[in-house]
């Protein structure tokens, strides 16, 4: 499996390259809460997002970077009962823009 | 303009949203639409199959300029173990009619087109601007919309809520509950292009005919899901899904799955040489009619995903969406004929009218399905699969045993792994489920 998923663009960060983005610099949509321990809801976002935007620091909380965002709303709907995210959506026009869909 | 107080407002320009808005200015209703994307299209993810007659009954000559990719001639359906596949395929000439009946499409494309004529018959739609709340009277009716742009609210007589799986309108005024996660299926797919002469010839296909499969079993890793694989015109979309709160229970990422899946034996000579060119997410409803919330208020209508009209069995949600915003739209041109309220008690009508359309009686079907997938996903995704996979092998593998001896060695594996009450059990519980 390791073998098998370790070709040719399958990173995520490689396939995020080929989709259209308007960045709202310094406007993120998603922000985790601050926190000391990460629930398991949390937790489980680095490995759940489709787009790899979440990730743990050195001291053990829990990071998102929503530039990648595919605006799923899985962390929104995962964590609504932890209440440790805020998500908005993009403002109008920015975020990802599909160019299939 | 917000000075002016529309006879709708429309949140949303996905199909459902897009089918409600081009009803209701067709009929000579004043509606704005609102859509957060730069254009109709540009946040909407789907595999994606178009259902003719749910689109006829809107647009009757859509296919007169319509994008469409090809029309489907056939359907494979796909129980898969982690080396093989077992089919059944169904194709037939009489697919090639002159008014096809299934499509495949790209939504960025095909929802522009749809944007296009809703604006034609008078609709006024406002782009890259997002719906942060309803307004309410003081007696608690919806009346309008506030946006993240400047100025005073919106006014409207009624809004229709066309806002999508991920909706966070709805909710966020209180008028339904956040999906839950068990409800849920999280999809990835991606799109990969080749010359239509290697699609054509890769799919057994001349012309615009198309090829669908839809894949089950060891693919999803025990998870409740399904994987896909849909034919376009010079373009192949392949994805995988499965339900949000199995997934948060693993460990594999909706990445792994995917390239697990293209790399499967079975698809990845169908997708050799492809060059990829978009990898998309997207939330599917799959919680079935147990899932549909309140669907009407006062001054408030949901459609389309945001009320879980999707009927995941056949992979239905796009025709669902489309009707569910026709009949929203129908039901607020007649109480506006009729100069009635958009009331809860008169917007009731619409669920009256779901109550008569396959819609509903679709859902109400397999309202059972979803939680007896879930609650035996090991064996109808990983147990069953593998039995299946292992009788045709011992069936078609010529080597010098008896017939006989085959069929019993088949059985007995089937009992020895899934035992024979459990099995009966399990066929007991399908059926009533799919009554």
């Amino acid at each position: 499996m390791s073998e098998m998923i370790s070709g040719v663009a399958a990173k995520v960060e490689e396939k995020l390259f080929q989709n259209r983005y308007l960045v709202d610099a310094g406007r993120p949509h998603i922000r985790v809460k601050p926190h000391n321990e990460p629930s398991a809801s949390l937790l489980a976002m680095i490995t759940l997002c489709p787009a790899g935007c979440y990730a743990t620091t050195e001291s053990g909380q829990v990071e998102v970077a929503a530039d990648g965002c595919l605006e799923c709303g899985t962390c929104r709907i995962v964590t609504k009962k932890t209440g440790e995210i805020e998500w908005n959506y993009p403002r109008g026009g920015f975020g990802v823009l599909y160019k299939f869909g | 303009m917000t000075d002016e107080k529309f006879d709708a407002i429309v949140v949303g320009a996905g199909p459902s949203g897009n089918a409600a808005a081009y009803t209701m200015a067709k009929a000579g209703l004043n509606v704005l639409q609102i859509e957060r994307g730069e254009y109709s299209g540009s946040k909407n993810v789907q595999g994606a199959i178009l259902y003719a007659d749910a689109l006829e009954k809107i647009i009757p000559d859509f296919r007169d300029d319509a994008p469409l990719e090809r029309h489907i001639i056939e359907q494979r359906m796909w129980t898969m173990d982690d080396k093989s596949h077992t089919g059944m395929h169904y194709r037939s000439d009489d697919f090639n009619e002159e008014k096809p009946n299934r499509y495949t499409i790209l939504r960025a494309q095909f929802d522009k087109w749809f944007s296009a004529k809703v604006r034609e018959a008078g609709a006024l739609l406002l782009c890259e601007t997002t719906v942060t709340e309803l307004v309410k009277d003081l007696k608690g009716n919806v009346i309008g919309v506030r946006t993240d742009r400047q100025g005073a609210p919106i006014m409207a007589d009624v809004v229709v809520l066309a806002e999508g799986v991920n909706g966070l309108v709805g909710q966020r005024s209180g008028l339904r509950e956040e999906v839950a996660p068990e409800s849920v299926a999280l999809a990835v797919k991606e799109m990969h292009f080749l010359p239509r002469e290697v699609v054509e010839a890769r799919f057994n296909l001349s012309g615009n005919e198309g090829v669908v499969i839809e894949a089950m079993g060891t693919i999803t890793k025990g998870m409740t899901g399904t994987g896909f694989l849909y034919t376009n015109e010079e373009s192949i979309s392949v994805g995988i899904g499965c339900i949000v709160s199995d997934m948060a229970e693993s460990k594999v990422t909706p990445n792994e799955l995917l390239e697990a899946f293209k790399n499967h034996p079975s698809i990845k000579p169908l997708l050799a040489d492809s060059e990829c060119k978009e990898y998309a997410a997207h939330l599917i409803p799959e919680g079935g009619y147990n899932a549909i919330p309140r669907l009407y208020g006062d001054g408030w209508i949901v459609v389309g995903d945001a009320g879980q009209f999707v009927n995941a069995v056949h992979r239905e949600g796009s025709n669902l969406a489309m009707t569910t915003g026709r009949v929203a739209a129908e039901t607020i041109i007649a109480l506006n004929r009729k100069r009635e309220e958009m009331s809860a008690s008169n917007l009731a009508e619409y669920a009256a009218r779901l109550e008569q359309s396959f819609v509903m009686k679709d859902l109400k079907k397999y309202k059972g399905i979803p939680a007896l997938l879930h609650g035996n996903k090991g064996n109808f995704f990983g147990t069953y699969p593998q039995l299946i996979s292992q009788a045709m092998q011992t069936w078609f593998r010529v080597d010098g045993v008896d017939k006989k001896s085959k069929e019993k060695a088949i059985m007995r594996n089937f009992r020895e792994t899934r035992s024979l009450r459990g099995m009966v059990g399990d066929a007991f519980k399908l059926v009533r489920a799919w009554r």
